[in-house]
């Protein structure tokens, strides 16, 4: 897909995140590989946000280290929020917006934000002020801006929690067509269904820490501990 | 008030709204005010902005004196400016004082401070809301600036609004810097003032009325606009 070398896989060391003396989240060890579907899973206040958010680089771990292969200076990798910031502006300026800030020129960001719109089924939407659209629609434009400037890892955060079950639908179908398309993503739930709908790797969460890491057959089949055990059998309370 | 009743007085003093002194005073007073508090958005936005999201030491003192300036007596700020554009002061050569120019700067030393405060909390507000995104999508804090002052800009409508209101009330700063000629400095609200020293309520009572309209018009006007820009851009 690109000539550039990959930043996968990115690995994580002994990071954790202190935040007034209080350890939110530790991950001793973890990979996310070219190609595989990860899928970070733990019930609602495991640390997936903030997992997702330090490997995007948005928060600083406090002690470890994050590290991406090979020596990039460039961010290629982008975030789709748990709930996107839609500009007040139209679907297609939010588009321009997002790829001007990625150092495209005026002319190429037009032309790119075009074919975007129609691959991600958004032409007919183009002047339509982005705020105003549907929440699937949102999370549509979400995913279509993170993805138009190429990057070639996209971290979700609940990209489908606020959905109902045909845009959840759309969403996920969307999925499957980025990651066939060469792109390799991230997405956390906390829905175990969806987890095992779209899943190749599985990071479970649970309390601040990173539990299990696994390829999905072994994590669905033979979880290691006691709590994946216990989240998957829906007995999981926090 | 020589027997006539208020509501008469004004009708006929709005009748001669077509007398040309008349006319003249109103679109000083329109020209003053506008220009001035343009300006003061132009320097202010970005001003305020850059207030919101730089980090530097000394910050917190800025934003109380911006604040505290919000509440700047105009008299004042006129002498303030009367002193700067005085022949003796340092801007003495530009030959602006007793101008319509030095009433601008007047209006533009007053609006500026409620502008650049209203425009941080605005930006500061809306920065909470963008930072992770913006952040996400490689705008630093610098090339967030422009992005949130156009995605504030129906808030930052009601923060011109707010300065508009203090330049076309105020009345003595541009007394002091503008002296009140009579054709040539003479705006509404110095010749509210001077009319109803001298006893011409009428007059006065006329330009009150027709102050009041333009400041009725030109909200009503700001307002649906906003509104309309906010309820299609959500
Ligand atoms: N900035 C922060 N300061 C303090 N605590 C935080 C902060 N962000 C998140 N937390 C806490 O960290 C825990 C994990 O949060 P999060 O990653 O959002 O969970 P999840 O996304 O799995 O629901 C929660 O208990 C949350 O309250
Ligand atoms: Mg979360």
């Amino acid at each position: 897909m690109r000539a550039t070398t990959s930043i996968l896989p990115l690995s994580l060391d002994g990071v954790a995140l202190e935040i007034d003396g209080r350890l939110l989240l530790a991950v001793e060890r973890a990979e996310i590989r070219k190609g595989r579907r990860t899928v970070v899973l733990g019930p609602n206040g495991a640390g997936k946000t903030l997992f997702l958010k330090l490997c995007h680089g948005l928060i600083r771990p406090t002690a470890g280290r994050i590290a991406f292969a090979g020596d990039h200076a460039d961010r290629r990798h982008a975030m789709v929020f748990q709930k996107p910031v839609m500009l007040r502006r139209s679907v297609e300026a939010n588009l321009t917006h997002a790829l001007g800030l990625a150092g495209l020129g005026f002319f190429e960001r037009r032309r790119r934000a075009t074919e975007v719109l129609a691959t991600f089924g958004l032409a007919d939407l183009a002047r339509r002020p982005a705020r105003v659209l549907s929440g699937g629609e949102q999370q549509r434009l979400a995913i279509a801006r993170a993805a138009s400037v190429d990057p070639e890892l996209l971290f979700l955060d609940e990209p489908a929690s606020a959905l109902d079950p045909s845009a959840t639908r759309r969403i996920e179908d969307l999925l499957g067509e980025l990651h066939a398309g060469g792109l390799t993503w991230v997405m956390t739930t906390h829905d175990l269904a969806q987890a095992r709908r779209l899943a190749d790797d599985v990071l479970f969460f649970h309390g601040g820490r990173l539990l299990e890491a696994a390829p999905a057959e072994t994590f669905f089949t033979a979880p290691g501990t006691e709590e994946a055990r216990a989240f998957l059998e829906s007995r999981l309370f926090w | 008030m020589n027997g006539a009743d208020v509501p008469t007085t004004i009708l006929r003093s709005l009748a001669g709204f077509a007398d040309p002194a008349f006319l003249g005073i109103v679109l000083l007073s329109l020209k003053v005010t506008l220009s001035a508090v343009g300006l003061a958005g132009l320097v202010g936005f970005p001003l305020g902005a850059a207030l919101a999201l730089g980090r530097f030491p000394g910050r917190g003192l800025v934003i109380v004196v911006v604040n505290a300036f919000m509440g700047l007596p105009p008299v004042v700020a006129g002498l303030a400016v009367f002193l700067l554009l005085s022949r003796s002061g340092p801007f003495g050569g530009l030959g602006l004082l007793f101008t319509p120019g030095a009433m601008m700067v007047a209006q533009f030393v007053l609006v500026l401070p409620i502008i650049v405060a209203l425009t941080r909390q605005t930006i500061e507000d809306l920065w909470i809301e963008y930072r992770d995104q913006l952040t996400s999508m490689g705008a630093d804090r610098l090339r967030a600036i422009p992005t949130l002052l156009w995605d504030a800009r129906f808030s930052l409508v009601t923060t011109l609004l707010a300065g508009l209101g203090r330049a076309s009330a105020e009345v003595g700063a541009i007394l002091i810097v503008g002296g009140n000629i009579a054709g040539f400095t003479r705006t509404m609200t110095t010749a509210i003032a001077l009319e109803t020293s001298k006893g011409d309520l009428p007059l006065a009572l006329g330009l009150g009325a027709v102050l009041m309209t333009l400041t009725f018009t030109i909200n009503g006007l700001a307002f649906s606009v906003s509104r309309l820009g906010a309820r299609y851009a959500g």
